[in-house]
């Protein structure tokens, strides 16, 4: 062991650091052992403790995770050696620790990979599986994940507590799911990684970095996930579609911290480093050979935008296709619409106007500003000032998002001085 | 969350010793390194350089530009390879850049690659601009490449 005379600020930083690294293991392997998972993290959060106590002195042991791993489990062998006699759960799973060695820690994916999965049970919320996601696997604390979702430090602290109640009192195993629900639990653990990186990527609001921080959270779990799964694509579509959407950080707002809508975007700010990482896992989806999902062929979409020098080279008629095979695998109204604004740059404003007004007779997406906005600049296009002006202020009555708001104003304003609107762009991106 | 370059620096005395050690166990513990980091999903790229003498050096102290094979002169230390990483912060490069099984002769040097927000005030600087699109350029050509 290193002699440190770090002191303990300094020693709290490392700490979140190692924790970061290997929180998700330490708790793992904990969990391996007790077989219930908010157990283990509250053993783990305890050898933190005593290594905020001993290092300063000691100096940071060279396998701090293995460290973390053999005081957790001492301490709960000595805890549960003096309430043996009190209740005979304990008992077993004293004897199940004293087997194992303490100081064997192997990192096994695998256990990380039960954690994830325990983290997006059905049991808790949504809300609940992204906080849970993110501390079990990604190493944050309730501190970190508070300023990121923005709220107050006691909220998250309390969701995280009662989110961990439930794991308990709902007895959710230490298990990856069963092969007969293994698709629809990987479904749910992609959903909540996808959540937690919308969260990021969608919220123009706010402070931005955080935002961004976000999502770049969520691409690490996605890269962890895709480590552990290879052989899954719409893991590998998962991240693809991530890795694309995120390239367009730097160019998706302006100098005011105003959206910047893709068609409007300075394409030589997007990050092709990330294109490249995007469009490879769009590759080894297709190399497994068992065709795109979803989120695969959201990335596709997203990788026609991402390789185009301009919207008018965008490859619009692969759009189109790839949009009527999402519908079909996930059928969904944005969908369609974004399928109708392709249609448009393909065939022109007439052609995709008569499929919104399809999805706005079947009554799907009512109360959104969606379709308004998208018909409001279809009717633009189509010279057609005054009903789109109507459509315009429709949206404007729905909009939440005071960012978007400030994009329809704008378009309104646009159509209201009569300026030459020569519109040719999408209005959304897929979501 | 920033991105930092692992940069591997040996000596020649290390490069030379290393030839007497077991290659593959040098392969399996560098694999494993990677490995750890493709878990934790933080590795974004890198790659290893062949040997220096292999390499060359162009020389622009003058007009005449001077290009002589092998490594720089004087440096004591050869650039033999790099790790592009993601991470939530300095502290946290820090801790991945100790894991690296690198021995003795050698050292890592950690540099934080820069991001637009490194240019932000010059943002509307002719020649920043024109930088992003050469930067497009390369990094087309790298991915057909």
């Amino acid at each position: 062991m290193p002699s440190g005379t770090a002191t303990p600020d300094e020693i709290g930083r490392r700490l979140a650091a190692i924790w970061r690294i290997e929180g998700a293991r330490v708790v793992a392997s904990l969990a391996a052992i007790t077989r219930d998972v908010p157990l283990a993290e509250d053993l783990a959060q305890e050898a933190c403790v005593e290594a905020l106590r001993v290092w300063p002195r000691d100096g940071v042991p060279d396998a701090p995770g293995a460290w973390l791993t053999a005081v957790a489990k001492r301490r709960a062998i000595d805890t549960w050696r003096r309430r043996e006699a009190l209740d005979g759960r304990y008992a077993a799973i004293a004897a199940a620790l004293s087997e194992s060695s303490v100081d064997e820690v192997e990192p096994i994916g695998d256990e990380v990979l039960r954690l994830l999965f325990v983290a997006c049970h059905p049991v808790l919320s949504l809300e609940a599986q992204c906080a849970l996601a993110l501390k079990f696997v990604g190493g944050l604390s309730s501190e970190q994940l508070a300023r990121l979702f923005l709220v107050p430090v006691a909220t998250m602290q309390q969701r995280v507590v009662r989110a961990k109640r439930s794991l308990s009192a709902a007895a959710v195993p230490f298990e990856a799911p069963d092969p007969h629900e293994w698709q629809e639990r990987l479904a749910a653990v992609l959903r909540v990684i996808y959540l937690i990186f919308t969260e990021g990527y969608a919220a123009t609001s706010g402070e931005q970095w955080v935002q961004r921080e976000l999502a770049t959270e969520a691409l690490r779990l996605g890269r962890r996930l895709a480590a552990m799964l290879p052989r899954e694509p719409e893991v590998h579509g998962l991240l693809a579609l991530m890795e694309l959407q995120s390239s367009r950080f730097a160019a998706r707002t302006g100098a005011e911290g105003e959206p910047v809508l893709l068609e409007d975007q300075d394409r030589r700010r997007w990050d092709h480093a990330a294109i490249a990482r995007g469009r490879a896992a769009l590759q080894r989806v297709d190399a497994l050979g068992r065709g795109r999902g979803s989120y695969a062929l959201q990335a596709a979409i997203a990788e026609q935008h991402a390789i185009a020098s301009s919207v008018l080279t965008t490859d619009w008629a692969s759009i189109v296709v790839l949009y009527e095979v999402l519908g079909r695998v996930a059928p969904n109204p944005i969908v369609e619409l974004n399928r109708a604004v392709a249609v448009s740059m393909l065939e022109g404003p007439a052609t995709a106007l008569l499929l919104v007004d399809a999805l706005a007779a079947d009554g799907a997406l009512a109360g959104s500003h969606l379709l308004p906005s998208v018909r409001a600049k279809l009717l633009s296009r189509l010279h057609r000032p005054a009903e789109a002006k109507r459509e315009y202020e429709l949206a404007l009555s729905r909009v939440t998002n005071g960012a978007q708001r400030s994009v329809l104003e704008r378009k309104l304003w646009a159509l209201s001085t009569a300026r030459e609107f020569d519109d040719d762009g999408v209005t959304i991106t897929s979501r | 969350m920033p991105k930092y370059m692992l940069i591997m620096r040996s000596t020649q005395e290390a490069l030379d010793a290393s030839k007497d050690l077991d290659f593959e166990a040098i392969i399996n513990a560098m694999g494993a390194y990677n490995e750890s980091l493709m878990q934790a999903g933080v590795m974004v790229g890198g790659e290893g350089l062949s040997d220096p003498s292999e390499g060359f050096v162009v020389d622009f102290s003058s007009d005449d530009k001077v290009v002589t094979d092998g490594p720089y002169g004087e440096v004591h230390e050869l650039f033999n390879g790099f790790w592009m990483i993601q991470v939530a912060d300095k502290d946290e490069a820090i801790e991945w850049a100790r894991r690296c099984p690198l021995g003795p002769g050698t050292k890592l040097e950690v540099r934080r690659i820069t991001d637009e927000s490194d240019f932000a005030d010059f943002a509307d600087n002719e020649y920043i601009q024109k930088e992003e699109g050469w930067r497009d350029e390369l990094a087309h050509k790298a991915e057909q490449g």
